[in-house]
């Protein structure tokens, strides 16, 4: 259904449509405000930080406190916010870039946002009786002595969030190998679709790792196990090794997509065919197999000895080869093409020096020996803001932008666009710049305060300024959307003369079927040849007949929910045994659900092929 | 329709490849029973010095793997180019893993 | 047009668990997975080798495995493997007795592997005190070996859902699919078990 004929029907109904969708257009809506919200929380968190170090000594939160701060932060940023905000423009763009009617899985897709979901909230909830406090990264040693439940709230929550991750990935994956419309080969997908499939990959090589990590820590806490318990034989390094081989290719999962959307961003608006398009490709599988191989260089100092310091050192450095490709290609993507600078077009182009910069501070960081200075200093969150800022964040507010009409039909208002850009850019400089140099200076990160005249006080100052600028630019957006929604310019199907599959449908946003014909894919940039041979629309791959849809289904929404009340029965169950009636309720609720989805027959309904020739366009 | 469907009445020709096929997966099946008891004797006799029997029985377990892999799961067949991709690309995740935590996590 | 996954004996194809875009999706959605699955085992394998010596003054491998019950435990588990294949064997011919059939033998071969598993653990908790709170190598122990009976427990709950659930429809597109995942799913199993048998118990008894 359109969002004009959802309007017109009751909030009950709409909300009801939501609940039970599988339909990946409505399931990126979900993902959006889901990690939308996500994103303003740990924002909010970012700015207590902030506020906290504005001067030396402050006391605006307790140092206890400042410790859960950080620690969500980081991990609501990461897994909560980036993730699924990027999994949302996948489900957006990529069904539709590759001539699909739907994702593989439509039910597991909505199974994966409501793990997400529910993990996420179940996470949070642990603000009202103590949150986690050992970091994001939540080392075993650090964390099996935090007393209270926050740990668990963490080990629960990322554990059901993670699970829909993983869905997730296998999901695009099978979408990208089986449902490519007639004549898209793979080396003619447009890069984010590429990307995406590069991605999930690394989704499914990386996750396993944190599920099991977390099953460590989980049985360590609660059940008395001694993986990381020195007295009886354990080694805590183990949870170091399992988190960083999940935790570094997560960083790729992070900014790989956001590579691919800019590429695409590039060679749309400047009008011309991408540079170097299988380069980029094969650039892309380099980082990602490169990413897998280089884990250990979050442990330098770890002591694993030179000879394991200097492999992962040089590593380490080759990814700036496939990354640096990647920078020449974009720009060369621009050199000689019709330039159209929107506010889609200014994060790209404000993505590339940021980016730039955070990916030199990595070879720096790289270099094992000087590792050693930089270490658990300010020069370390410098570096991973520059790029998961500068990169990711930028990426996404260029998708946002770039894909808004498709997914509301609708065009972003561009002055506050640019003015969100502009405050966002000067803030997240003048907020990670100075940092690099308050690190070199010896500020080592996740210290609550920090003492005066020893040259920090400054530089943290202007540090905090640059946050308050980051944060008026989000209000902007905030507000953009709104204004956008009530009077906003209603999109045409394809406002940007764009060039690839997403902008061949029918309307912005594409009818809920996508396609009414699957098309016929010519060549890479495949609407951008139906346009230059003048045909202007796609030539249909198959006869109009009936559609085959899938059923829309409310117990993804129930099994998410049986495993978050699980994972309470999880956390509290040490205290009191009674909660084992949660635990196991829950989980047998969610089996349920499993099995009733597996005996219940679904094969979904048929669109009629006189319906599809009554909507003529 | 449903009486139809057991009714047996495959074409000939898929049948017999079929049949062809099973005789291969039985062959796997008797090889891996093999390889199995090899390995067992091998530890049960002590025959072998540790040094040794170690590489024996890792790759006698490799090899075995490979026939459930390539002849019990059919990914020597057409249209399992991306599964093997896939699977090859865990079993290198997996080998990295493995090094990460033998290797280097005791000092 | 009404939606009919029936299978006709003119038109059976080759590959029914693939004749439908649904089935292919699930046949590459189960591979990935499973290649997921592989990093999965490898983190706890990694684990127990990397813990299989801190025993903390506990019993060692060497003092507790033995070789018989094992042994056993992989003919069962080896020929459940086989007899999923025949299953498949079935499901390709169209003979639907004979596929659930052999489906069957699967099933109770994997609980008898189940069955002589728990009585291990049993044996090493009763009469060695070795629990997964003695030691690291405890931990490390239970928890591979446990998961891979996870994995065997959730693959009989499933073979035995699909089988009476399909008791008496026969075999059709949409459900010849589900079989097909099962049974790649329980080959995976084995290929763990290969693994779990030759690493922990040989390897541990070699020292």
């Amino acid at each position: 259904m359109s969002i004009a004929a959802t309007q017109k029907r009751s909030f009950g109904a709409f909300l009801w449509d939501y609940l039970t969708t599988v339909d990946h257009k409505k399931i990126a809506h979900l993902y959006l405000f889901g990690g939308g919200f996500f994103f303003l929380l740990g924002g909010l968190e970012a700015v207590v930080i902030r506020i906290q170090l504005i001067k030396p000594e402050n006391d605006f939160i307790s140092a206890g406190f400042y410790n859960e701060m950080i620690t969500m932060h980081g991990t609501t940023m990461i897994f909560l916010a980036a993730m699924p905000i990027i999994i949302g423009l996948m489900n957006a763009a990529m069904p539709l870039q590759i001539g699909a009617r739907d994702v593989a899985f439509p039910f597991l897709n909505a199974l994966s946002f409501w793990l997400f979901l529910f993990g996420g909230l179940l996470l949070n909830i642990s603000w009202f009786t103590g949150a986690p406090d050992a970091g994001w990264t939540s080392y075993a040693s650090l964390a099996l002595d935090s007393p209270g439940h926050g740990i668990d709230f963490y080990i629960a929550g990322l554990q059901i969030a993670g699970a829909g991750t993983l869905m997730g990935g296998i999901n695009f994956l099978a979408t990208i190998v089986n449902m490519r419309a007639p004549g898209m080969t793979y080396m003619r997908m447009p890069l984010f679709t590429w990307a995406t499939f590069i991605t999930s990959v690394l989704i499914l090589f990386a996750f396993p790792a944190l599920t099991i990590n977390l099953f460590l820590l989980m049985f360590d806490r609660m059940f008395g196990t001694a993986f990381f318990d020195v007295a009886l034989g354990g080694n805590t390094i183990i949870y170091q090794h399992l988190f960083w081989i999940f935790g570094h290719p997560e960083v790729y999962i992070l900014i790989l997509p956001l590579f691919g959307l800019f590429s695409d961003v590039f060679s749309t608006f400047s009008k011309k065919r991408l540079f170097g398009y299988t380069a980029m490709v094969f650039a892309t599988m380099l980082i990602a197999f490169l990413g897998f191989m280089v884990w250990a260089h979050h442990m330098f100092t770890v002591g694993l000895g030179p000879v394991a310091n200097s492999i992962f050192a040089v590593g380490t450095m080759a990814i700036a080869v496939p990354t640096g490709i990647k920078i020449f290609n974009w720009l060369a993507t621009m050199w000689g093409g019709s330039v159209r600078i929107n506010t889609a077009m200014l994060w790209s182009l404000g993505f590339i020096p940021s980016f730039t910069i955070g990916g030199m501070t990595g070879v720096m960081l790289g270099s094992a020996v000087a590792d050693y200075q930089y270490h658990d200093t300010y020069f370390v969150v410098a570096h991973f803001h520059y790029v998961i800022v500068g990169g990711t964040v930028f990426g996404i507010f260029a998708g946002l932008h770039y894909w808004w009409p498709l997914m509301f039909g609708r065009i972003l208002h561009e002055g506050m666009g640019k003015l969100t850009f502009w405050t966002f850019f000067i803030g997240f400089h003048l907020t990670f710049f100075i940092q690099h140099f308050l690190g070199l200076m010896g500020m080592p990160r996740r210290y609550w305060v920090f003492l005066e005249d020893q040259g920090l006080d400054l530089g943290n100052f202007i540090s905090t300024i640059g946050a308050f600028f980051m944060s008026f630019g989000v209000i902007v957006f905030l507000i953009n959307i709104i204004y956008t929604a009530v009077k906003g310019e209603k999109a045409s199907a394809d406002p940007w003369d764009g060039r690839t599959l997403e902008w061949a449908t029918a309307s912005s946003p594409p009818p809920y079927y996508n396609f009414k014909q699957l098309p016929l894919t010519r060549g890479l940039d495949p609407l951008w040849i139906e346009k230059r041979e003048g045909n202007g629309k796609m030539t249909p791959a198959e006869p109009l007949g009936d559609i085959h849809m899938p059923n829309g289904s409310f117990t993804p929404f129930l099994m998410s929910l049986g495993f978050f009340i699980a994972g309470f029965g999880f956390i509290y169950q040490t205290d009191n045994s009674l909660w084992h009636i949660a635990l196991f309720g829950g989980m047998a609720f969610a089996l349920g659900c499993m099995i009733y989805r597996s005996i219940k027959d679904d094969h979904g309904y048929y669109i009629p092929k006189a319906e599809l020739e009554r909507e003529a366009d | 329709m449903t009486d139809n469907t057991n009714t047996n009445t495959v074409n000939a020709y898929n049948k017999r490849k079929n049949k062809e096929e099973m005789k291969k997966q039985i062959i796997s099946f008797a090889l891996m029973i093999g390889l199995t008891l090899i390995a067992f004797v091998v530890v049960a006799t002590g025959s072998m010095s540790k040094m040794f029997a170690i590489p024996v029985l890792f790759i006698l377990a490799l090899v075995q793997v490979a026939f459930q892999f390539y002849y019990f799961m059919h990914m020597k067949d057409k249209d399992h180019e991306m599964p093997s991709v896939l699977i090859y690309g865990g079993v290198w995740a997996a080998f990295l893993t493995l090094c990460g935590l033998v290797l280097i996590s005791w000092w | 047009m009404s939606q009919d996954h029936s299978l006709y004996p003119e038109t059976m194809p080759q590959h029914p668990e693939r004749a439908t875009l649904e089935g292919k999706n699930k046949f590459m959605g189960l591979w990935f997975f499973l290649g997921g699955e592989t990093v999965l085992f490898a983190c706890l394998f990694g684990t127990y080798l990397a813990l299989k010596d801190s025993t903390a003054g506990g019993p060692s491998s060497e003092d507790m495995f033995g070789l018989g019950l094992v042994f056993i435990m992989t003919m069962l588990l080896l020929t459940s493997s086989l007899t999923s294949v025949y299953a498949m064997y079935h499901m390709r011919n169209n003979e639907f007795k004979k596929m659930m059939l052999w489906l069957g033998i699967t099933a109770l071969l994997g609980m008898g592997f189940l069955g002589l598993e728990i009585y291990e653990f049993a044996h090493y908790i009763t009469e060695y005190g070795f629990t997964f709170r003695s030691s690291a190598f405890g931990s490390a122990f239970y928890a591979l070996v446990g998961f891979h009976g996870g994995h065997v427990t959730f693959g009989i709950c499933w073979i035995i859902t699909l089988m009476i659930r399909n008791a008496k429809r026969g075999l059709n597109l949409y459900n010849a699919p589900k079989f097909n995942t099962f049974s790649l799913y329980w080959h995976f199993i084995d290929v763990i078990w290969v693994f779990v048998f030759t690493v922990v118990y040989l390897m541990g008894k070699v020292g």
